[in-house]
């Protein structure tokens, strides 16, 4: 079981002969992500890595095989238009991996693929692994193993700090999602949240926040109230000075609102523990998880 | 980005709301000048990136052309918040018989374009949001259809307490308001006040917008609001070599990969009883130019005592880093200590490589930040 995906998903990969499309796209194949086709315009009829069908458009690809997620590699200017021709062509899982997406081109697409019943995984983030199974995204695999934690988290090499650490520690993960560090994303914490309650492999969580915005201080509350496993969280940023974007267009911390103590606070209300620092992740996991 | 309240008041008047006439000036002579071509009495605001100008005297009402040139010689120079003013707005004084704050900004809960509205104007709207919460009126718009002319009315009559002259003037401003935040772009554009005058006529008497940055390339024009010198020259260096980076005030430089893992470094070095000198996240490239253009800025502030590389190798290799840090130490004239945390693809390989040069090896988090204290005069805590 996994969130989202697995490993019968067939996949597209929007920009595939890209420079990072086609690195990662030949990094899912090695993986053993079932990618049936790719898309870039113009090079139509092309086959890239001596199997996969390239075709114009997200349409052609889908009618020709069946495709049922994506990836997106497209350019920032291009990133929105690519998740909107993906749920037009009966795409229900899109991950944009794009850094640098205009709010305002999410905020018009977001509309677009609720009407149409699309879950959207970013833009800018790492995507997702199922250890063992499949790959949408560009996590290393290498740190990876088939397991029972499930890890979300809004940043990227951050993620794999932990997921490295887990691993290190001989606790395997269900899932790993990077659900994006922009103002404006498909796929929130809650989202993440409930799919991980819905998946009988996943026996534990790690939730892995940063300053900006009250999406720590939801998932708590949620958490509480919806989640029957155990649940350890940490928080990056809560040295950031306020008003300074530390990389994350979401990180910015100002009025008070958003900073890491206010999020601690709401996790420690909820009872879920909070690291200090991501070493104290997988100790806390084992004080509260008995089998971990 | 963040642009100052005349560029604010441009685009806010190029979008059709009433924004009186204002001139900037950068001395008090001149100043003097716009107030008499637009006739006293004026106002004479600071044009600075950060608020509560106001509280910190940077914004005077002149009745003459003397007080315009006493002012201004006083605001002129001035130190609000680590920002100096260099410029000032000159523009003509209302009457204010009404004030209402009007405001755009993205609800990431939602998902949607939200707007924030409250009869509580003219002053800090999160101090209202604290203490009134019931004074602030909010509603998402659907990008589908904007801001409908009857949502409009309805917060018009809701903040001006049923007076219809009021209302329209207030709702048709939320309209051109919505349609200036989506169309520049914005991430915040905000009135604060909106006001009446004894007279009823309604005027945008001060203007707020910053700027998605990720937006900034489609719109070539922004390039010259940005006010290079309110900028610090290093966080210039870093946007113009396409890093991000956060100037901070300790000893410790910081090249991190990734923005998450860059903060959570920060966090670490606080932990242990240090203070970062900046926050920086250099991508995921392991290009040695990058790495070259990063430490040259870290280098260029006198407080870095030492240097800490945290790299997670994901899909960049750590050999590929290593090489490019040893490529970029041989170029540059490095004076402190730099200690390298490497783990990932490739790490022993790294290691291997780094094994032979006077970079310091850490193979944790915990023990790079550890060996960079110790490194320093900072004592560390919690060892």
């Amino acid at each position: 079981m996994a969130i989202f995906c697995g490993a019968g998903t067939k996949v597209l990969v929007q920009g595939i002969t890209g420079r990072d499309g086609s690195f990662h796209a030949k990094s899912m194949l090695d993986y053993g992500t079932r990618i049936v086709a790719g898309v870039t315009p113009g090079k139509g009829g092309q086959t890239f890595a001596d199997k996969v069908p390239v075709f114009d458009t997200a349409a052609e690809a889908v009618a020709a095989t069946g495709a049922e997620a994506s990836v997106i590699f497209v350019p920032p200017a291009a990133a929105a238009g690519a998740v909107c021709e993906a749920a037009d062509a009966g795409i229900k899982f899109v991950v944009c991996i794009t850094e640098g997406v205009p709010v305002r081109d999410m905020l018009k697409v977001m509309p677009y693929l609720q009407e149409r019943g699309v879950r959207l995984l970013g833009p800018n983030c790492p995507g997702l692994v199922v250890p063992g199974q499949t790959k949408l995204g560009i996590m290393p695999t290498s740190i990876v193993k088939p397991g029972a934690v499930g890890v979300v988290s809004r940043s990227g090499t951050l993620t794999y700090e932990v997921v490295h650490q887990l691993t290190q520690a001989g606790l395997g993960q269900s899932t790993c999602l990077g659900i994006g560090g922009d103002p404006v994303i498909g796929t929130d914490f809650l989202d993440a949240l409930a799919a991980f309650a819905d998946d009988a492999q996943t026996r534990a969580l790690v939730l892995i926040g940063e300053i900006g915005g009250d999406a720590e201080e939801r998932a708590a509350q949620f958490i509480r109230a919806n989640l029957k496993i155990p649940v350890v969280a940490f928080i990056a940023g809560r040295t950031a000075p306020p008003g300074k974007r530390m990389g994350h267009a979401g990180a910015i911390v100002s009025g008070g609102a958003g900073t890491a103590a206010d999020k601690e606070k709401a996790l420690a209300a909820a009872g879920i523990p909070v690291a200090a620092r991501p070493v104290e992740i997988v100790p806390k996991l084992r004080e509260i998880w008995r089998d971990a | 980005m963040n642009i100052h309240e005349y560029q604010a008041r441009d685009i806010f008047r190029r979008h059709g709301l009433p924004v009186p006439e204002g001139r900037v000036a950068t001395t008090a002579a001149a100043a003097v000048e716009h107030a008499a071509a637009l006739g006293v009495p004026v106002m004479v605001k600071a044009q600075v990136l950060t608020g509560g100008r106001g509280k910190a005297g940077g914004v005077k009402f002149c009745p003459t052309l003397d007080d315009v040139r006493r002012q201004a010689g006083a605001i002129l120079g001035m130190d609000i918040k680590g920002h100096r003013v260099g410029q000032v707005l000159v523009t003509p004084a209302a009457d204010i018989a009404a004030e209402f704050y009007l405001g755009m900004l993205v609800d990431r809960r939602t998902r949607r374009p939200i707007l924030i509205a409250s009869a509580a104007g003219g002053v800090d709207i999160e101090e209202v949001a604290r203490t009134a919460p019931e004074k602030i009126i909010q509603r998402q718009i659907d990008p589908r259809y904007g801001l409908l002319d009857h949502e409009a009315l309805a917060v018009g009559l809701a903040l001006a307490a049923g007076d219809l002259g009021r209302a329209r003037q207030l709702a048709a401003a939320l309209q051109k308001l919505y349609v200036a935040f989506m169309g520049a772009d914005a991430s915040l554009a905000e009135v604060n006040p909106f006001i009446f005058t004894p007279q009823g006529q309604g005027l945008a008497i001060d203007a707020k917008i910053n700027l998605d940055d990720n937006a900034l390339e489609r719109h070539p024009e922004y390039e010259a609001l940005r006010d290079l010198e309110a900028e610090d020259a290093s966080e210039r260096a870093a946007r113009e070599a396409g890093l991000s980076f956060v100037k901070l005030d300790g000893n410790v430089g910081c090249l991190v990969n990734g923005a998450g893992l860059a903060m959570a470094t920060m966090d670490l070095v606080q932990y242990y009883g240090g203070m970062p000198a900046n926050f920086l996240d250099i991508g995921g490239s392991s290009n040695p130019e990058k790495v070259v253009k990063a430490l040259s800025i870290i280098l260029a502030d006198a407080n870095v005592e030492v240097i800490l590389f945290n790299i997670f190798g994901g899909i960049t290799r750590c050999d590929d880093v290593a090489a490019g840090i040893i490529e970029a130490t041989r170029r540059l004239d490095i004076r402190v200590p730099i200690v390298v945390r490497l783990t990932g693809t490739n790490e022993q390989e790294a290691r291997r490589l780094l094994a032979g040069t006077s970079l310091v090896p850490a193979e944790t988090m915990d023990e790079a930040v550890k060996k960079a204290l110790e490194l320093t005069a900072t004592k560390p805590k919690n060892k």
